[in-house]
């Protein structure tokens, strides 16, 4: 499973990749990291198809995890395939407004900081599950 | 005068007449003139007596002469007003009869048969009168009255000095002294009137001094008066710059109490700002140091193992050192927002120190978005950072600046969500706050604060600057954030501080800081 995190601070990659390290080493999950929401678009772009799940932060400079929000459920709209990819948020601020914000404009969830690593763990681990069976109900519908 | 003397007879021709005059001059001195019977005759002369007739006639003058010199000697003394003038002979003087007196007495008991004891009578008075009158000579009338004595005085003197060494040429001559002694009569007569009126002159002087002396004296009694109140007026004028000098004082402290409170006050807003940006690096001390408690066990495991992956081992030991080293980044990170708002509440040192404004917009602007959001849960705003990647340092007092940033970005917020409570239509409305830095040409720094909220209105424009005018409610503004942030800008770097707005667009206030 293609995981894109987006976020400002550098050191979520070191901190993601090591908390992930025996998914990453098994296998399970691939990272790539972006850390503005300009820069997520461009990754999406190059690599439409393959990114499963974006984990965002909303308060970011520039571009902020909602417009983002927005503008992948522009570019990406409803399947047909290839699946839409997931949006997840994260961000410090927990207040209901911004949750029903988020949700309302496609979210498919909506995590606060600081992330509590077992937690989202598990998150990915059923969606990697599911994203498996998908393949593999893909697989097999097209085989 | 028993021994007997010869009659002298003097004869000489007039020169003005073809008479000839003969004298005969007896030994009590009495002078005859022996006058022609008749015109034509000139043989036959018939003696004539002259008016100087011997003892009893120059007694009786002395005593004539006295009684007539006391009233004149004495008015001569009111004259000259003599007592004042002249206090140690005033009493001498008023007592001058005494000596008239006394003279008669003399004269008589002494038997002084002389003829001309009345003339030297007169010439006493007189030397009395010129010695009393030159000792004033320095006033005007009695210096006149002397130069009209003086002749009188002459010609008497001449006359009896004359009578002693040569009494025959005073004969002689006795009607030229006639003369002279009645024009120098004339003349003191002349002059008594002159030195009357240069009397009445020194007596109008007088009065005139004696009037501006009195005028003198009300204008130094005024004067007096004057600079009493004067005075007065400096004494209360003094305490009064006293007082106001102490209400200025006061006025200074509250002042300064009022910038220190402003201060506290936009640290208030701050503190959630600053609680979010120490909880990120906060999250990430505590998220390696865990994660590093997780690679510990980890390489324990893989130690335990028969068969040892060397690379995993030393891949984790990598992961080790590096987490340690983000351990404390991250803590200095704190540590360094810890110290910015421990700076920010400090009074200003004012010290300028080479600072990077990309570093202090962005922190900024996150801390007072942050501070926003902590109050007002349902605020949103999209912040843009567009800040030159090779902005160059700048002399600032960075705290100062940072107040300032702050207080643009509070009041950029509070426009944004002025304007999103105004429209209908909130959702259609993407609050925004941007903050751009670029080098000028010239030199310096310029940092944009823009927004696209309510914007300003013409009224309130002129006034944004002045301290204590705020357009939020009652409470929510001391009104000094602008006016402190204009003086930070413009007295304190040398910058300015301008905006541009537009009703219902937005505002952008624009800093520049000389290089």
């Amino acid at each position: 499973m293609n995981i894109l995190v987006v976020d400002d601070e550098l050191d979520v990659r070191a901190l993601f990749e090591q908390r992930f390290r025996r998914e990453i080493r098994g296998g399970q999950m691939r990272f790539a990291f972006a850390h503005s929401g300009e820069e997520a678009l461009d990754y999406l772009h190059q690599h439409a198809s393959e990114v499963v799940l974006i984990l965002s932060d909303i308060n970011m400079p520039g571009m902020s995890g909602l417009e983002l929000l927005g503008r992948i459920r522009q570019e990406y709209p409803a399947p047909p395939p290839p699946a839409p990819p997931r949006v997840m948020m994260l961000t410090a601020y927990a207040d209901e407004a911004s949750r029903r914000q988020a949700l309302e404009m496609g979210a498919s969830d909506f995590l606060t900081k600081p992330v509590d690593f077992i937690a989202l763990k598990q998150k990915l681990l059923q969606l990697a599950a599911q994203d498996d069976d998908h393949a593999y109900e893909n697989e097999n519908s097209g085989s | 005068m028993a021994l007997y003397q010869p009659d002298t007879i003097r004869i000489r021709s007039k020169f003005y007449s073809n008479d000839i005059v003969v004298t005969r001059q007896d030994s009590a001195n009495a002078t005859v003139s022996l006058s022609p019977t008749k015109p034509d005759q000139d043989s036959t002369y018939k003696l004539r007596q002259n008016v100087e007739k011997g003892v009893t006639n120059s007694g009786i003058n002395v005593l004539f002469l006295v009684a007539i010199s006391i009233p004149l000697v004495r008015g001569m003394g009111r004259f000259i007003n003599i007592k004042e003038r002249l206090p140690a002979w005033g009493t001498l003087y008023a007592r001058f009869w005494i000596l008239g007196v006394a003279y008669y007495l003399g004269m008589m008991a002494l038997d002084l048969q002389h003829t001309k004891a009345d003339d030297f009578y007169v010439l006493l008075v007189l030397g009395l009168m010129i010695a009393v009158l030159a000792l004033v000579r320095d006033y005007r009338p009695a210096r006149t009255l002397l130069l009209g004595l003086v002749p009188l005085a002459v010609t008497k003197g001449g006359e009896l000095l004359l009578h002693a060494v040569a009494p025959a040429t005073l004969d002689f001559y006795h009607e030229g002294f006639s003369s002279a002694q009645g024009f120098s009569v004339l003349w003191l007569i002349v002059f008594s009137f002159v030195a009357r009126s240069h009397k009445r002159q020194a007596e109008a002087e007088r009065l005139e001094r004696e009037a501006a002396a009195l005028e003198k004296r009300r204008i130094e009694a005024q004067n007096a008066i004057l600079e009493q109140m004067v005075a007065e007026r400096t004494t209360s004028l003094t305490r009064q710059t006293g007082e106001l000098r102490e209400t200025l004082e006061e006025l200074r402290i509250t002042q300064d109490q009022l910038i220190q409170s402003e201060k506290m006050a936009s640290l208030g807003e701050l503190t959630a700002g600053i609680a979010h940006e120490i909880q990120n690096p906060l999250n990430f001390v505590t998220n390696f140091a865990d994660v590093s408690g997780e690679l510990l066990d980890e390489l324990e495991e893989e130690q335990q193992r028969p068969t040892r992956d060397l690379a995993l081992e030393s891949e984790l030991l990598n992961n080790l050192r590096q987490n340690l080293t983000k351990i404390t980044h991250h803590g200095h990170r704190a540590a360094s927002i810890v110290r910015g708002m421990l700076e920010h509440s400090r009074a200003s040192t004012g010290e300028r120190m080479p600072t990077d404004l990309n570093q202090l917009a962005d922190e900024y602007l996150r801390l007072a978005y942050h501070g926003l959001r902590a109050k007002n849960k349902s605020f949103n705003a999209t912040l843009r950072t567009d800040l030159a990647p090779d902005l160059p340092l700048v002399e600032a007092v960075g705290p100062d600046v940072g107040r300032v940033l702050l207080n643009l970005f509070t009041n950029a917020f509070y426009a944004v969500q002025q304007r999103r409570e105004q429209l209908p239509d909130a959702d259609a409305y993407v609050p925004t706050v941007s903050v751009s830095t670029r080098a000028l040409p010239e030199g310096g720094v310029e940092i944009r604060v823009r927004d696209n909220g309510t914007g300003i209105p013409e009224a309130a424009r002129q006034k944004i600057f002045q301290p204590f005018f705020t357009t939020k409610p009652a409470g929510e503004g001391t009104g000094l954030g602008l006016s402190l942030s204009y003086d930070i800008i413009t007295k304190g770097h040398n910058g300015t501080l301008s905006l541009e707005t537009e009703e219902g667009k937005g505002t952008e206030f624009i800093i520049e800081l000389p290089g």
